[in-house]
């Protein structure tokens, strides 16, 4: 690790003025991905703003018809909230299938949300419900945030303050687990909300979480796993490493979703 | 039987100290003026170097000093040596390459250290090591084993990057054998290359006395007097007498702790430059290019049967990749560990093997948990399942035709089998699975999209690595005997010295156990030191299931010469003749009398010598025993897998593991049953999990957890672990070792299952659930039997 300098600021105001100051300074929040970087010396931020003592950034509440996640919220806590169980478990699935208790104690859904690692889970929630996500200067949908492999719609020193997920009555997460590292090979994240249909994948793509539109086209008619049986995507544009080739994560896709479908609809 | 003596599952007296946290590891030890090393590694696979700069390093905070390979060369610091000479058919000695501590010239594998920062902290070392300026002309790399010998050059001593072109059995004879065979089975066999990753990272700390002229050196090394020995005189760092070293609780090695690593030469040599203590612990990704890694064979195997499925021959060539410098004991791996095992629990009349074993630009490869038995079982127990397939005969029926039955069995590559009884440990684990039951298990497995698949894998192994004369004759450098030392006290309580070492075995508990239970005293009156080569006499270390079979062995026969002085002591204590004098349950009796004195006042006597004289008898009471049992003991057992796949996606769970092996006399069946489990684990990761890649031009695509998959509790079942006996005729105690069996016996028996359940002979490790998903797409599945 490089040396740097460290700030707890206790407002989202403090935080972006000491952001603003530090051009090279990075936010910290569980430092589950960052700080491992750091270790390796990957990343040498000359500046860490700690967003720990911040009051009002933790919490899962129910707000109207959408649940409200403070960013700094961690996996855990998120995964145990009793709002959140009731009000949409397929949605508190997704950070209970994190990595490890070591992990989910610590990581938060802002810094994974804005890490956007096309392996990591909660991008597929966020996209697969529509969800908002809601910085110190704006609110973005899900559909502009996630622009790519580690990158977001986030400019430099943005914060995010929250994430509101609309309640969808049929939601639900499939993941098939990468071996070594645990994240999703591919996982596919599927709601019904009214008419909106949303089928979101991780893991399997080479620029990051996407949607699938001819299997949400598909599940228009009924929104269950025999609309698409038989549906397959390409392997074109998919990830392929050491773990899994292109074809075998464009099949884990297909077998992701019906399973996915099968558990919303229990 | 008592409640600590042989055979009961006494609880680890180790334990405590590492569950709470005060276990000493060599990071541990801090050392007044302690400086710390970071070295800086190449980061190409082959590179000459042009240059190195290292002033500007020199300036940067906190640096004492900044060393390279010109300066360990001019100071006439050795290379490191493989210890094990073999030769090739044509009667040439194997080509083995310089290998220095820091490399000076040229560069052959990621990772290979160029040059050593030595700094206040490591943090500073790592910013020093940074600035440190290299100029690299980079070269096309050797990777692939397979394409070595026609690949470029690595080292001038060997031309086609062939270490050695070796040979065992009569190849005359086996094609003949081939020729008039019925049947024959063929295979073409990746055994694949494993990272070993024991929990606790290697790591060294020097310490120069300018007062004494003294190195000591605090060693993550499974033996530490090898180390001495080799750093002494091969490397020359310093004589024998002058060099201490120390190997405090080590946290798991498995092999590859064993070897004599560029690090703890270099903390050695700049500790006496620097004139302050140097330590270097490695870090997880250091690890992945630094320490040897284990099996990477590419085999061809062939197995004759005639009509009634009976062995006739074995034929096998495989290409053994030793990476790019020959580790301390890599050259015996792919020989005289894996040939000499051929044979199986089978009576196969003739055995022919080649080994070509290869250089390439990949981290040296020597022994790791098995070393070389693992590869030799996987050939063995694949040709054996598959021929069984092919001839539509039951697995376990072709094994019970040509097991050996009759012992003494010498078979035609060196070993002679002196006890075993194979059909017992195969009847006993199909019970235990219940093999029985199986096609009904199949077929309610269908019923959920499930196919299952059972596999045996009937192994055997060859452990101690002794008689040291044996090993001798093979090319061994060193003997392979072990050493003990019964300290007595005058209060009865006792200290064994023990050549061993620990790393996670238990040695404090089952040695203590013999001894309490021979001498009659309690458990806790024992201890035992080892590791530090001011303590303890010489001694080879612990590998090959060693540790028991040989290392007690020794404390056996000084414990026989501690019982004969002590019975001279009780003789004028009671005034009687010492051989009318009886030892048991700790007490010394006069043969047809009430007369006896305890343990305790006999100690007591032999040091304050009140009751002879000088000239009667020499006061105190320690024996030393150095051992050297008469054969190779010989573990075998069966291990039979269940697994279920996921039709969709390849995935695929053990569903259920049964383990019956022979280990010999046990003595502590917790103990023994832990090795299983760990050894077990490590199997199903070389089966399912692992699996070291290099890309083309050899960087490690594998360099962390996140690519490289370690087993974890997950990925496995309870397993079902019981044992026969048949004692091992070759030491007094009849053990017969457990480490590596586990890991021996696992890898066969998972993807002699996976093959079953998806109906192809064929499957690479890892099986991943990607390959297996694609093997599937390939295959039809077996009818349910
Ligand atoms: C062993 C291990 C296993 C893991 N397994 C999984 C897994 O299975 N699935 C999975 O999805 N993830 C996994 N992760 C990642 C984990 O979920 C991380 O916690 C998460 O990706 C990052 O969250 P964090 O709070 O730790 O963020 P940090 O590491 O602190 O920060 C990550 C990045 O986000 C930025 N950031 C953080 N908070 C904010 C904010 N509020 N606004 C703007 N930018 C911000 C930081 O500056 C940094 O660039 C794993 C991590 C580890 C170490």
């Amino acid at each position: 690790m490089y040396n740097f300098t460290f700030h707890r600021p206790t407002t989202v105001r403090q935080a972006a003025g000491l952001l603003s100051r530090n051009p090279e300074g990075k936010i910290l929040a569980g430092g589950q991905s960052l700080l491992p970087v750091m270790k390796q010396r990957l990343a040498s931020p000359s500046a860490l703003v700690d967003l720990a003592l911040v009051e009002g950034m933790t919490g899962v509440e129910l707000k109207g018809r959408s649940v409200v996640i403070g960013a700094m919220t961690r996996h855990a806590d998120v995964a145990n909230s009793t709002v959140l169980q009731e009000a949409m478990p397929g949605l508190a699935a997704v950070p209970g299938a994190v990595g490890d208790p070591q992990v989910r104690n610590r990581g938060t859904i802002g810094g994974s949300i804005a890490n956007n690692d096309p392996n990591a889970d909660y991008p597929a929630a966020c996209l697969g419900l529509g969800a908002t996500i809601i910085t110190n200067k704006r609110r973005i949908a899900a559909d502009d945030f996630f622009t790519g492999m580690f990158s977001t719609a986030l400019e430099d020193g943005e914060i995010i303050t929250k994430v509101s997920f609309p309640i969808a009555k049929k939601c639900a997460y499939e993941k098939f687990k990468h071996p070594a590292s645990g994240f999703a090979l591919v996982g596919v994240f599927v709601s019904k909300r009214g008419p909106d249909i949303r089928v979101a994948v991780t893991g399997a793509g080479s620029n990051g979480v996407f949607r699938v539109k001819t299997f949400e086209e598909a599940l228009k008619k009924r929104f269950a796993a025999k609309s698409i049986e038989g549906l397959t995507i390409p392997a074109t544009g998919m990830n392929e490493d050491i773990h899994a080739s292109a074809e075998y994560r464009a099949h884990l896709v297909g077998v992701l979703a019906r399973r996915a479908l099968a558990k919303a609809n229990a | 039987m008592s409640a600590t003596g042989i055979g009961a599952a006494v609880r680890r007296k180790e334990d405590f100290r590492f569950i709470t946290g005060k276990g000493q590891y060599v990071d541990d030890v801090v050392r007044p003026g302690e400086t710390r090393a970071v070295f800086v590694r190449s980061p190409h696979a082959r590179a000459k170097i042009k240059s190195i700069d290292v002033s500007a390093a020199r300036k940067m905070p906190g640096v004492i000093d900044v060393l390279t390979g010109a300066d360990l060369a001019n100071d006439k610091i050795g290379g490191l040596i493989c210890g094990w000479m073999i030769h090739s058919k044509d009667g040439t000695p194997m080509k083995m390459a310089p290998h220095p501590a820091l490399a000076a010239t040229t560069v052959n594998h990621v990772g290979d250290a160029v040059a050593v920062v030595i700094a206040a902290t490591v943090a500073q070392g790592k910013d020093a090591a940074e600035k440190v300026k290299v100029d690299y002309e980079v070269l096309a790399a050797v990777v692939d084993p397979a394409k070595a010998k026609s690949g470029p050059q690595i080292h001038e001593i060997a031309a086609k990057n062939t270490i050695y072109e070796w040979s065992l059995g009569d190849s005359k004879a086996t094609d003949t054998a081939f020729a008039n065979a019925k049947h024959v089975t063929k295979l073409d066999i990746v055994n694949n290359r494993l990272a070993p990753n024991a929990m606790e990272p290697r790591a060294a700390l020097a310490e120069y006395d300018s007062g004494t002229d003294q190195l000591t050196l605090w060693n993550t090394t499974q033996n530490p007097h090898v180390a001495r020995l080799v750093i002494s005189a091969f490397v020359g760092i310093a004589p024998e007498h002058k060099l201490r070293v120390i190997a405090p609780d080590v946290g798991g090695g498995f092999g590859s702790k064993i070897f004599i690593y560029p690090e703890e030469v270099v903390c050695l040599w700049a500790s006496r430059k620097v004139r302050r203590p140097v330590k270097w612990t490695s870090d997880r990704s250091e690890a992945f290019v630094t320490d040897a890694h284990g099996r990477d064979h590419v085999t061809h195997a062939e197995l004759a049967l005639d009509a009634n499925g009976k062995i006739l021959a074995l034929r096998a060539h495989t290409i053994a990749n030793l990476g790019a410098y020959m580790s301390t004991f890599s050259s015996s791996v792919p020989t005289y560990l894996y040939a000499t095992l051929l044979s199986g629990q089978y009576d196969i009349p003739q055995i022919y093997c080649e080994v070509d074993a290869v250089y390439t630009n990949t981290v040296p490869v020597d022994a790791y948990r098995g070393a070389g038995r693992p590869e030799a079982t996987f050939v063995v127990e694949r040709l054996v399942e598959v021929a069984a397939r092919e001839l539509g005969l039951d697995p376990a029926e072709l094994r019970k035709r040509n097991f050996v039955k009759s012992f003494p069995h010498q078979t035609p590559v060196i070993m002679a089998y002196d006890a075993g009884d194979y059909g017992a440990s195969l009847k006993k684990a199909m019970e235990l699975a219940d093999v029985k039951g199986f096609s009904k298990r199949k077929r309610e497995a269908a019923r959920h999209g499930k196919l299952r698949g059972l596999g045996y894998s009937t192994y055997i192994e060859a452990c101690g690595i002794a008689p040291s004369q044996a090993v001798g004759s093979l090319g061994a450098g060193v003997g392979l005997w072990e050493s003990a030392e019964v300290r007595v006290n005058p209060t009865g309580s006792v200290e064994v010295l023990t050549g061993t070492h620990a790393h996670g075995q238990g040695h404090e508990t089952t040695f203590a156990q013999l001894v309490s239970e021979r001498l009659g005293i309690p458990f806790d009156s024992v201890s035992i030191v080892h590791g530090d080569t001011d303590k303890v006499q010489f001694g080879m270390g612990t590998y090959g299931s060693r540790s028991g079979a040989v290392g007690m062995s020794a404390i056996v026969k000084a414990l026989d010469k501690v019982e004969a002085k002590a019975k001279k002591v009780a003789g004028f204590m009671m005034e009687a003749a010492e051989g009318d004098i009886e030892f048991k349950d700790g007490k010394f009796t006069v043969k047809g009398t009430d007369k006896s004195v305890g343990w305790g006042d006999v100690a007591l006597n032999a040091y304050i010598a009140h009751k002879f004289t000088g000239a009667e008898l020499e006061p105190g009471l320690k024996e030393t025993s150095f051992y050297d049992p008469t054969n190779f003991t010989f573990p075998a057992g069966c291990h039979i897998a269940e697994v279920e796949i996921d039709i969709e996606t390849g995935k695929t769970e053990i569903v259920n593991w049964t383990a019956v092996d022979d280990f010999g006399t046990v003595i502590n069946p917790m103990i023994v049953e832990g090795q299983v489990h760990g050894g077990i684990a490590q199997g199903v990761g070389q089966a399912m999990l692992e699996g070291v890649v290099y890309d083309k031009e050899g960087q490690l695509v594998t360099g962390s957890m996140m690519d490289y998959t370690m087993p974890r509790a997950h990925d496995l079942p309870s397993f079902k672990v019981e044992t026969t006996e048949t004692r091992a005729p070759s030491n007094p105690l009849g053990i017969k070792g457990c480490g590596e069996a586990g890991a021996i016996a696992a890898p066969a028996a998972v993807i002699n299952a996976i093959t079953d359940a998806i109906g192809t002979e064929q499957i690479a490790m890892p099986a991943t659930a990607n390959a297996v998903w694609a093997a599937l797409s390939r295959a039809t599945p077996r009818a349910a039997a």
